[in-house]
């Protein structure tokens, strides 16, 4: 058996422990593989709505609107820019981190902490979602629509609403995941699992998290 | 050793039909669903076979018709193209095929996730109503566009369904990407998660890595798509301008301003090309067992066989511009693209030798399902080596828009995968209905479909004639010869054949279906595991007690020194002398 075991060391090894029989992520539920290649195909979708954004943005021939100016907040006679953006970003993060917290106390088997973070989760996400409604009023009361804007090219709108929709949507249905699962949860549906089920929605919520900082960064940022 | 218990799949119970409508049309069954599939996407085949037959009429007979006008030939020249390549094509071999023979062929009782794999069949079944659409009586009809749907023509007046027509196609492909994710995410979870004992990633059947293979290309590939589909709809209906530049037509400005046709055309392709290979992967693999299983002999080279689906998957990413060399693009672009395109040319090659190889000095059976598969390698080749020339920029700037494309996608990912598909149909109907489809109507079937298409498809090689065009001899203008006519018309008859010879093969299916020969559990002695289940048809649940166990791969034919030609793939290897 010696052979065997100098075959098996290194890249071979890993190849071996992937390519045997069964499962090849040992210990995965099914559920959480999925999850995984779900969010590998959603991370193409966002990718290509940024790609898109940035190709428009590159082509048109008028100016771009100046994000610092566009997204300012006018709070006591005093003009902050990305005011609003940083304290969604903030409230989103922060909900990465209560999240984090609900899978922990998940997989300590303590349902209540579980339930109660999940639902904290859920809470900042709304807020998030209400905050960006909040933004879109401000745009287009400000004279921003999808097809033009006062100050530059029209794509700035066409891409604003396009990918900050698409990305409130994937939170609003977090939101909603999250209540569903923490019911369940709390209902006692899960009771004889591990509790997979909120690393599973977690890795969801992370996932919207993650293409925010994205977000924030091409779209605001640049 | 005790053999443990495989964690989930023995573990949870499966959701036990107790009504008619949750047997067979709200069923979370696999076998249901994959039939389920297979029927939708062959009842909008024939839809778009009959698209094809006003297409060539109007060619081969111009002016025979008058109803067949200029709007009624491009929107059925665009609707045949798409129901063929994502309704019928990836449809059937992904949906059917897939939802068959994967877990079958993995020896797991079902999907993953049985529920979702039977919402994906009905958001599918949706997409097709929300195509047909289109054709909602009093509306303008369905989008002319061209399958590829380019923008700025698509959306503007001028072209038919402009505004109604382009909507429902865009609608339906979203809706359908949806469905093909919900399938999708359940093939490559069960491949990777839920193998049944001793079916190591080594041992699997070739038709599962095409299959696998093909839905991970499907999962990254139809999120662009996706995407180009939502810019669409928001450019039509809400004025945006992602993809349309400042244009005017008939001395009017439109309100659109500053997008970027090309990005389209880009997002389009970087979908398409790996859709190519969508449809072809999931056929490769299961033209490998069927030749296999039918030459009695090993596959040739199987580890290099499933390193060349890999190598043509991932390469299929970075091909896409090749269908762009005329749109504009930087030439250094199109050096790369090029490159990249004819390396594709060496998995796909290796391929073709293995085959050949399979078949060099086999016990062959020339039943129809090898009928077809040998078809299926002969059709590719014509296909493939027509696609050198193209992938070439400077020879395909002169071929590009001509007969010879046509010929070119037709023979390769449109006669090749279809005839796969039938070699299939005819392979595993036996398990799937427990009796055999009628022999004679099938080499009936298999000569006219395959004589039919070389006669259709070959000579449009040298009738290097433009396509898309309605009309070619219109008054003075005329740039026909009189022998193009003709062989227009030999095409145009050859057309109506094959395509009612595609009415004997449904024949066949519903007839066999009660009268045909009582298969067995293994008409065609073949050793993989769909053909190891305790019933046929497999039941619910298909393997009764216990989940079989894997001891070899799926291709022991005519090992030495064996009383039997095959050794299946759950029978335990001798103890070593």
């Amino acid at each position: 058996m010696a052979e065997a075991a100098a075959e098996s060391t290194g890249l071979a090894s890993i190849a071996k422990d992937w390519s045997s029989d069964v499962t090849t992520f040992k210990g995965v539920p099914w559920g959480k593989a999925m999850m995984w290649i779900f969010l590998l195909s959603d991370t193409f979708i966002f990718g290509i709505f940024l790609t898109s954004y940035m190709t428009v943005r590159a082509t048109t021939a008028e100016a771009w609107p100046n994000p610092s100016e566009v997204f300012s907040l006018t709070l006591f006679g005093t003009t902050v820019p990305l005011l609003l953006i940083a304290i969604m970003t903030f409230d989103l993060i922060t909900s990465s981190g209560t999240m984090a917290l609900a899978v922990n106390y998940g997989y300590r088997r303590d349902k209540k902490k579980a339930v109660i973070f999940m639902l904290a989760t859920a809470f900042f996400g709304a807020v998030f979602v209400g905050m960006q409604a909040f933004e879109w009023y401000k745009l287009i009361s400000e004279g921003v629509r999808p097809w033009g804007n006062p100050w530059g090219a029209a794509q700035f709108g066409s891409c604003f609403f396009m990918i900050t929709g698409f990305h409130g949507l994937h939170v609003s249905a977090g939101v909603v995941y999250l209540s569903i699962i923490s019911y369940r949860v709390w209902r006692g549906k899960y009771d004889n699992t591990n509790f997979e089920i909120v690393e599973i929605t977690g890795l969801y919520w992370h996932f919207v998290d993650l293409v925010w900082v994205f977000i924030f960064a091409f779209f605001y940022l640049w | 050793m005790a053999q443990a218990e495989i964690p989930y799949q023995e573990a949870i119970p499966l959701h036990d039909p107790h009504s008619w409508i949750t047997k067979y049309w709200f069923s979370q069954d696999h076998k249901v669903i994959a039939v389920q599939y297979g029927i939708t996407a062959v009842a909008v085949g024939l839809v778009a076979l009959v698209l094809s037959w006003i297409m060539r009429t109007q060619i081969g007979f111009p002016g025979m018709f008058e109803w067949i006008t200029p709007d009624i030939y491009y929107q059925s020249v665009t609707m045949h193209g798409m129901i063929m390549v994502i309704y019928l094509l990836t449809a059937f071999l992904l949906g059917s095929f897939g939802n068959y023979l994967v877990p079958l062929m993995l020896g797991a009782r079902d999907m993953v996730f049985p529920f979702v794999n039977m919402i994906s069949y009905h958001v599918y079944f949706a997409s097709v109503i929300i195509l047909m659409l289109g054709y909602w009586p009093g509306m303008e009809g369905p989008t002319g566009a061209g399958w590829t749907l380019y923008p700025p023509q698509a959306i503007l007046s001028g072209t038919p369904g402009a505004d109604w027509g382009i909507l429902t196609m865009l609608a339906s492909l979203a809706v359908f990407i949806v469905a093909f994710t919900m399938g999708g995410l359940n093939y490559i979870t069960t491949i990777l998660q839920a193998r049944t004992r001793g079916m190591t990633m080594m041992r699997m059947p070739l038709s599962i890595w095409g299959i696998g293979m093909a839905t991970v290309l499907g999962l990254l590939a139809f999120p662009a798509l996706f995407v180009s589909a939502i810019m669409m709809t928001l450019d039509n209906v809400l004025g945006t301008s992602f993809f349309m530049p400042a244009i005017s037509t008939a001395g009017a400005d439109h309100e659109y301003e500053g997008g970027s046709p090309l990005l389209f055309q880009h997002l389009f392709w970087f979908f398409g090309h790996p859709e190519v290979y969508i449809v072809a992967l999931p056929a490769f693999g299961v033209v490998s067992d069927l030749i296999s299983v039918h030459a009695r002999k090993n596959i040739f080279g199987y580890r290099l066989m499933v390193w060349a689906i890999v190598a043509i998957g991932g390469l299929s990413f970075i091909v896409w511009a090749h269908h762009m060399y005329v749109a504009g693009m930087h030439p250094y672009f199109g050096f790369f693209f090029a490159t990249t395109t004819l390396i594709i040319a060496v998995p796909t090659a290796i391929k073709v030798y293995n085959w050949t190889l399979t078949l060099w000095r086999a016990n062959i059976r020339f039943t129809v399902p090898m009928l077809f598969a040998i078809a299926f390698v002969l059709t590719f080749v014509v296909g493939g080596l027509t696609g050198l020339f193209l992938g070439n920029v400077i020879v395909d700037v002169p071929l590009s828009d001509t007969y010879f494309v046509v010929a070119h996608f037709h023979m390769v990912m449109g006669v090749a995968p279809i005839l796969v598909i039938f070699g299939g149909i005819y392979h595993w109907y036996p398990k799937i209905t427990g009796r055999m489809l009628n022999d004679t109507i099938g080499r009936i079937h298999f000569w006219i479909t395959f004589i039919g298409t070389y006669a259709i498809y070959f000579p449009m090689h040298f009738l290097a004639i433009p396509r898309r065009y309605y009309e070619y001899n219109v008054g003075e203008s005329a740039i026909l010869t009189q022998s193009m006519d003709i062989l227009n018309q030999s095409i145009t008859i050859t057309a109506y054949i094959v395509g009612i010879a595609q009415f004997l093969f449904i024949y066949n299916l519903i007839v066999s279906y009660r009268r045909g020969r009582e298969a067995g559990d293994n008409p065609w002695e073949a050793n993989s595991l769909e053909w190891r289940t305790p019933q046929t048809p497999p039941v619910h649940g298909n393997w009764g007690e216990q989940l079989p166990t894997v001891h070899r791969w799926a291709y022991d034919y005519s090992v030495p020194g064996e009383e039997t030609d095959f050794i299946p793939q759950d029978v335990p290897r001798k103890a070593q002398a």
